[in-house]
């Protein structure tokens, strides 16, 4: 297993590298100007100085090259200085101070380093859409394991108009619905989400939980509606199978037959299911965000393609890149792990 | 109005205020606690040089101030500076090529430093550096030095006389940064200086606490700031991110925000929303007008690249928008009124020139609001345009009075090309609509046809405008020299392509007259020229719909400015 680990970790900095390439040359080709949202009334010549202060007249080589080196050279320095002097874990080494000044990947829009604004991004991307996802999973499972259980019931036949209904309703309506319902008419929760604000007590708690219960609900929805029709199936496979009879046949409760045996039988692909939609959580929600004025991981792409900040789409997508292969490496291992019939040496 | 009577108001407005203390809104610094302020587009930076972003600009307003700022009717005030200096005061050098502002005494810094001529020597030294890429170097067009002189004197000196001296350090896009704060940040280097760009220190009302890009910044009350009891707020929240409805719900219809920027909404959805009562829709208009440009060259796409479009002199014109009478049977034609009804509401009103604003130069010699249909159909017969084959469209000797008519893809304007279409119709013009994606047609690439500077068309529609107060410049767009052709990669601002020897005089003439007054009847005769002469049909004078809470005083919008200006003036109205 280890070897066949290392194997795919070693195949993964190619695909990696072609990856970049691509995004790179696909953001070259795609026309836009970041200088498109400066008002018409900034004359065009001062326009042009202001593009070349952005470096946008180097070759296209140039440009690659100087990014990769930002990216894999210079930011890597920044994240071990910050380890060894800020981090909760690594605080007590030396500090190394590896990084000297040079230029990290520069934000074209704000003309400060990309990285440092991923960072202050994050919590709120993870906090919200991490919530949900957890959140959909711990409501998915249950109904998933129920309607399988009882296939064809009332409650089989609910589950799968929820889902249907969660497949088919995207956020664009259902975030507009529920802010109508819940912020204009009832007003018992904010349309807007506030990123400063700092929990500290039970009172602030229970702000930070009511700003968050609208953007969870509407991304729950989602995650919910998927995983539950994915673990009904999976449990529908197994309870056919003849070591369930068997399991009968011998005398075990039903409680036991269905939650011991099968469930854990059912759980493996569902596992894999699970790991492979982490990456999305840190690409975080587009249309969710932007609809609750998140802020976080997927607001920041969306405004970086309006004002056509490439280095910051290119980090962007790049490091939702590296995620993506990352999670699919760790769901093929967890399925050798759990699936003691799946080997890969 | 003469600058003596602009500084008459002034002091007048002074001497106003103690009536407004005497509403009840008088008090300490901070009485008022929190603000919130939503900016559906959020701020990237908040140094406004190296963006040149309207966000950015109004954003880093609450901070970084100017010697004079605009208010809501375009007129100048005095803000770090004591007076606004002019040729009779002696500000301004008989010459007319430099001008010496003084500063007010006493103005420090947040940080508690004094505010000196240095800043501003450095402040010039550091947006005209050639690496810099600042987004305001043209405010410093034509300045040659800035200099301390005695205590608390500035003096701008410029290469050439300069009628209207009052770009640099004037108006929310040309502020003035601290030079201890910025001095190791000079061209190339200005990105590198992350921290100083995003929390710049200032003169102004409030002083920057956290500042995320793209997100939220948070403001706290200057406790150094020159006058007493203001800012009425002790915190400011400028929120940033979803979208003009959004924006529009959290101060209309929920009440979580006290003041929402730049609400181009329908019309219909904006008046839903303020009808809950929470809060109400204003406007502030500057000198943005949508408007028609009708060819004055021969567009016909059978004509080839050499010609099509192409002024030659006026060789090539077109075979009947030259006609005035033409011109103003279109204009007659138009419900200017139902325009606005349909697709602008609180954000526009029917206008008749090109020029509408500010008050000293907008004419009032056009009539245009009443439409007339019928006088629109007696002008064309009598100008011998009659449909002498019967096929509904009027012609005159072989030649059919029908037009292409395109503008940029965008709702309101396909309702308003739609509405033009039917009434042309009824005044026998046969109209065929296009639109274009706003990308293309701005985007000015000479290798498109598509463009609305190469105007392969007959009639074209958008809006623009200037920036600042004066329009010497926005006026000289008209100039024969100024056509697009081919010769400069049709760059050029003269896009219907109108050519009149006595309007080419008359910019000659304004860009040698000082006094404002006359300066203000030059621009009136230009516009009533080019209106007259029906090249453009002006329709309607927009403005920026911003809200604002019904408990939020003393909102006092200005286009000509930030619409924060007066930020330090506003309070919390209390029941």
């Amino acid at each position: 297993m280890l070897t066949y680990t290392i194997r795919r970790l070693v195949l993964s900095i190619p695909t990696l590298l072609f990856i970049s390439i691509v995004i790179f040359l696909l953001l070259q080709l795609a026309p836009g100007d970041p200088m498109a949202q400066v008002p018409l009334t900034v004359p065009p010549e001062v326009k042009q100085q202001m593009r070349e202060a952005l470096g946008l007249g180097a070759p296209i080589h140039v440009q690659y090259w100087k990014w990769l080196v930002q990216f894999f050279w210079i930011e890597p320095q920044v994240f071990v200085d910050w380890l060894t002097r800020d981090s909760f874990f690594f605080g007590w080494l030396p500090d190394t101070n590896l990084y000297t000044g040079q230029l990290r990947v520069i934000s074209w829009q704000t003309r400060s380093p990309v990285m440092d604004i991923v960072v202050q991004r994050l919590p709120q991307t993870l906090w919200v859409v991490g919530m949900s996802y957890i959140v959909g999973i711990l409501i998915a499972l249950p109904i998933g394991i129920y309607s399988a259980y009882r296939q064809y019931s009332l409650f089989d036949q609910a589950g799968t108009f929820v889902s249907m209904i969660g497949f088919s309703i995207p956020p664009f309506f259902s975030g507009v619905l529920v802010i109508v319902i819940f912020s204009v008419n009832l007003g018992w929760f904010p349309s807007i989400y506030d990123t400063t604000h700092v929990v500290t007590d039970w009172a602030s708690f229970k702000v930070q939980l009511n700003q968050m219960i609208l953007p969870v609900m509407v991304l729950a929805l989602q995650t919910t509606a998927q995983i539950s029709r994915f673990m009904r199936a999976s449990m529908l496979d197994n309870l056919n199978q003849d070591y369930v009879r068997t399991a009968r046949a011998k005398g075990l409760k039903e409680s036991v037959v269905v939650l011991v045996h099968v469930l854990r039988n059912s759980m493996i692909p569902i596992i894999t299911v699970i790991a492979l939609g982490i990456p999305s959580i840190f690409g975080g929600a587009i249309i969710t965000e932007t609809l609750f004025k998140v802020n976080g991981i997927g607001q920041l792409l969306l405004t970086a393609l309006f004002a056509n900040d490439l280095p910051m789409v290119m980090t962007l997508t790049f490091i939702f890149a590296v995620l993506i292969v990352l999670f699919n490496l760790i769901a093929d291992v967890l399925y050798g792990i759990l699936d003691p019939r799946i080997r890969y040496d | 109005m003469k600058l003596r009577t602009l500084l008459m108001g002034a002091i007048a407005t002074t001497a106003f205020t103690p009536v407004v203390y005497a509403d009840g809104h008088e008090g300490d610094r901070g009485r008022d606690g929190q603000l919130n302020i939503i900016y559906w587009q959020a701020p990237s930076t908040l140094n406004p040089f190296l963006s040149g972003g309207t966000k950015e600009n109004e954003a880093a307003s609450l901070v970084l101030e100017s010697l004079a700022r605009f208010n809501e009717a375009g007129e100048m005030v005095p803000w770090l500076a004591e007076d606004i200096p002019s040729v009779d005061n002696g500000g301004v050098s008989e010459d007319l090529t430099s001008i010496t502002w003084t500063l007010k005494e006493g103005i420090v810094w947040s940080d508690g430093t004094a505010l000196t001529a240095d800043d501003l020597i450095f402040t010039h030294e550091y947006c005209t550096h050639p690496e810099s890429g600042c987004a305001s170097v043209s405010y410093f067009d034509g300045v040659v030095s800035v200099e301390a002189e005695g205590e608390r004197g500035v003096k701008i000196t410029f290469d050439a006389p300069k009628p209207f001296p009052y770009t640099a350090f004037v108006g929310a896009e040309s502020p003035i940064l601290q030079k201890a704060q910025f001095q190791d940040c000079l061209g190339a280097r200005a990105p590198e200086c992350t921290e100083a760009n995003f929390g710049p220190i200032g003169t102004g009302p409030f002083v920057v606490s956290d500042f995320r890009p793209n997100d939220v910044i948070t403001y706290v009350a200057n406790e150094n700031y020159r006058e007493e009891g203001k800012p009425a707020f002790a915190t400011v929240t400028f929120k940033g991110g979803g979208d003009a409805a959004a924006a529009a719900r959290s101060v209309l219809e929920t009440g979580e925000f006290d003041y929402a920027w730049n609400l181009q909404l329908a019309p219909d959805v904006l008046d839903r929303m303020e009808a809950v009562g929470k809060g109400t829709v204003v406007a502030a208009y500057g000198t943005s007008v949508e408007r028609l440009h009708l060819n004055q060259t021969n567009a016909d796409p059978a004509l080839g690249p050499d010609k099509r479009s192409v002024f030659m002199n006026g060789d090539n014109a077109h075979p009947f928008l030259t006609d005035p009478k033409v011109g103003q049977a279109l204009s007659m034609a138009i419900d200017r009124e139902l325009i606005v009804e349909v697709g602008y509401g609180a954000g526009g009103q029917p206008t008749c020139n090109v020029l509408p604003a500010p008050a000293l130069y907008a004419s009032e010699a056009n009539d245009c609001l009443t439409q007339d249909i019928e006088g629109a159909n007696a002008l064309l017969d009598e100008a011998g345009w009659v449909d002498t084959n019967g096929n509904g469209i009027r012609d005159k000797d072989g030649v059919e009075l029908s037009v292409l008519y395109q503008t940029s893809t965008n709702a309101v304007r396909q309702d308003t090309q739609a509405l033009i279409k039917d009434w042309w119709s009824q005044i026998g013009v046969e109209t065929e609509l296009r639109n274009i994606d706003a990308s293309v047609f701005f985007g000015g690439d000479p290798g498109s046809p598509d463009t609305f500077q190469k105007f392969y068309a007959d009639i074209e529609m958008y809006t623009n405008n200037f920036a600042g107060v004066d329009p010497e410049a926005y006026m000289a767009n008209w100039l024969c020299s100024d056509i697009p052709t081919p010769a400069t990669q049709w760059q050029g601002s003269n896009i219907q392509r109108f050519c009149m020897p006595e309007y080419d005089e008359l910019v000659e003439k304004m860009s040698v007259t000082s006094d404002l007054e006359e300066r203000g009847e030059l621009a009136k005769q230009m516009n009533d020229m080019i209106i007259q002469s029906y090249s453009i049909i002006p329709l309607v004078h927009r403005g920026n719909p911003s809200a604002h809470a019904n408990t939020l005083g003393g909102v006092k919008m200005s286009d000509w400015d930030s619409e924060l200006w007066n930020i330090a003036d506003w309070y919390r109205i209390k029941n």
